[in-house]
């Protein structure tokens, strides 16, 4: 369960980027959160990932209040979060199977877990045959399905993805939105942002729409 | 820590080196020639304190007493002269001893001549004082005591000697402090700027590090490991110089100078088996304790959580 209570942002130069923020999220939930350049979204997720303090409000996720969180535990609360960028953000130098395995080196995990887990994440995202690839060897939407890959194989509790599809086509756009609901079906809460009006009236599932920093409003079942 | 995430960071560490060669290599050399010049200024000092060790104990101060002083008056400011806590070894040389002495040393093969003065001892007023100091800077005030005692007819000492080493020793510190202190400096901002830009190369790694939830130690490890191979390497680099420079002036100095110089024997080099394994050990502490410190301190700033 994400609970977002009475939540407000303003940043040093006085931009007001939350304004007394009130969401609850469900666990398993799959969220859209949309609205325009400004409104608000990026701050949110900024928030969730405790990469931005907000001024004023709560903000608890599984039951642990980001607040009082402290400094040396904000690792491992990341741990329980997935998350996948517009821009992707792989590593250019190392193939496909190394950005998956990237991301349980770098936490600890095992040699041998490692083996195991990567080939059958690969195969969750349909890339299994191109683990020897590096980045710039695949399309878009490959590139989109590695950066799920290595947000997914640490099993986080909430998948968080800023604009998955921004910078893909239709056809890719169509295969990603696909794939995070194949995840949300496993358990995993979903929370996407987008511009993509598109997409989120194909999906059919709950949209937060902020606008100012605020939710203007916040439906079941698609259209915005 | 996983044997796993060891040689994970230690490979990273690696290849941040290699990504930025040309300040990998400025940052090596400037610690090499930072420990270089303290390998050179260590050898200097060490061997200056051997000398100084050598002056102390083969060069002393003799103390004559005036005529007519019987030995149990000589004796008793002799006793008065043992108090003081400067002194090391004192060693009393009567009339007798030093005639016998100055015997042994000039009429040697000439024992005819000597047979001359019959019991008369021409040296009679010669009883003396020998004494060696713990600290051969104490020298001057020791002498300006020993000319104040009543009885005392003559201090000998050697104050060239002296003061050339004390002079040398003082100029070799301050250079060798001044000169190391400037390249610790340059170290430091150059291994901090190699850093700097490693961590520029690798921002989006650190930022998706980050945000996977990998720790601070983590994230800083390949950085620390980038620091400590600069300054191992920067460290092992001078060091085999340094070796091999040293035991060639070793030879050169002893085979040229040694045999004509040295009758006093004061002018001796500390073999290098004794003075390496103390050097390279304060070496590499230096070398690796400036490559650890400045890389865990300038990554610092890029561990925003």
């Amino acid at each position: 369960m994400i609970e977002i209570s009475n939540v407000t942002k303003t940043y040093k130069a006085g931009n007001k980027a939350i304004r007394k923020l009130d969401i609850k999220i469900a666990d398993g939930e799959f969220v859209f959160i949309v609205g325009r350049s400004g409104s608000g979204k990026s701050t949110l997720l900024k928030m969730l990932l405790k990469e931005v303090e907000p001024t004023s409000g709560r903000i608890i996720v599984n039951n642990m209040n980001l607040q009082r969180m402290p400094r040396r535990s904000v690792p491992k609360y990341r741990r329980k979060l997935g998350v996948v960028f517009q821009d992707f953000r792989l590593l250019k130098d190392r193939n496909v199977y190394e950005n998956v395995a990237f991301a349980q080196r770098v936490i600890g995990v095992s040699a041998r877990k490692i083996k195991e887990n990567v080939p059958e994440m690969l195969k969750l995202v349909g890339l299994s045959a191109k683990y020897k690839f590096y980045p710039n060897q695949l399309s878009g939407g490959e590139q989109q399905r590695v950066a799920i890959a290595r947000a997914l194989i640490n099993n986080p509790e909430v998948l968080l993805a800023d604009e998955p599809t921004g910078n893909l086509d239709r056809h890719n756009a169509d295969e990603i939105m696909e794939l995070l609901e194949q995840i949300n079906a496993r358990g995993t809460t979903v929370i996407v942002v987008t511009h993509s009006q598109e997409i989120v009236n194909r999906m059919k599932k709950r949209v937060i729409t902020m606008d100012k920093g605020i939710v203007v409003s916040d439906k079941k079942g698609g259209d915005i | 820590m996983r044997i796993s995430t060891f040689w994970y960071c230690l490979k990273q560490g690696i290849k941040n080196i290699c990504r930025n060669i040309l300040f990998s290599l400025a940052s090596v050399a400037t610690i090499s020639a930072c420990i270089f010049l303290f390998c050179l200024f260590f050898s200097i000092i060490a061997n200056i304190r051997h000398m100084t060790y050598l002056t102390e104990t083969t060069i002393g101060i003799t103390v004559f007493f005036e005529e007519g002083m019987t030995e149990e008056e000589i004796l008793a400011v002799g006793d008065e002269i043992a108090q003081r806590p400067e002194i090391q070894e004192m060693n009393f040389i009567s009339a007798e001893e030093a005639w016998e002495s100055f015997q042994a040393d000039y009429f040697q093969g000439m024992e005819e001549l000597a047979e001359g003065f019959a019991d008369d001892n021409p040296l009679a007023s010669s009883a003396s004082y020998e004494i060696f100091l713990k600290d051969i800077s104490d020298q001057p005030q020791m002498v300006a005591y020993l000319e104040k005692l009543e009885g005392v007819r003559k201090v000998n000492y050697s104050n060239a000697v002296v003061a050339g080493f004390s002079n040398l020793n003082k100029l070799v510190g301050i250079l060798s402090v001044a000169i190391i202190g400037i390249l610790l400096a340059v170290s430091v901002f150059l291994i901090s700027n190699t850093i700097h830009v490693a961590a520029a190369f690798r921002k989006t790694e650190n930022q998706i590090m980050r945000l996977i939830g990998a720790t601070n130690f983590m994230i800083r490890a390949p950085f620390v490991v980038e620091g400590v191979v600069l300054g191992l390497l920067g460290t092992v680099i001078p060091l085999g110089v340094t070796y091999l420079l040293y035991s060639e002036a070793v030879s050169y100095i002893t085979s040229h100078f040694m045999n004509s110089v040295n009758a006093s024997g004061i002018l001796q080099i500390i073999p290098l088996d004794r003075l390496f394994p103390v050097m390279s050990g304060v070496s590499l502490g230096l070398g690796v304790g400036i490559g650890f410190f400045v890389s865990f301190f300038t990554i610092r700033k890029h561990l925003k959580v």
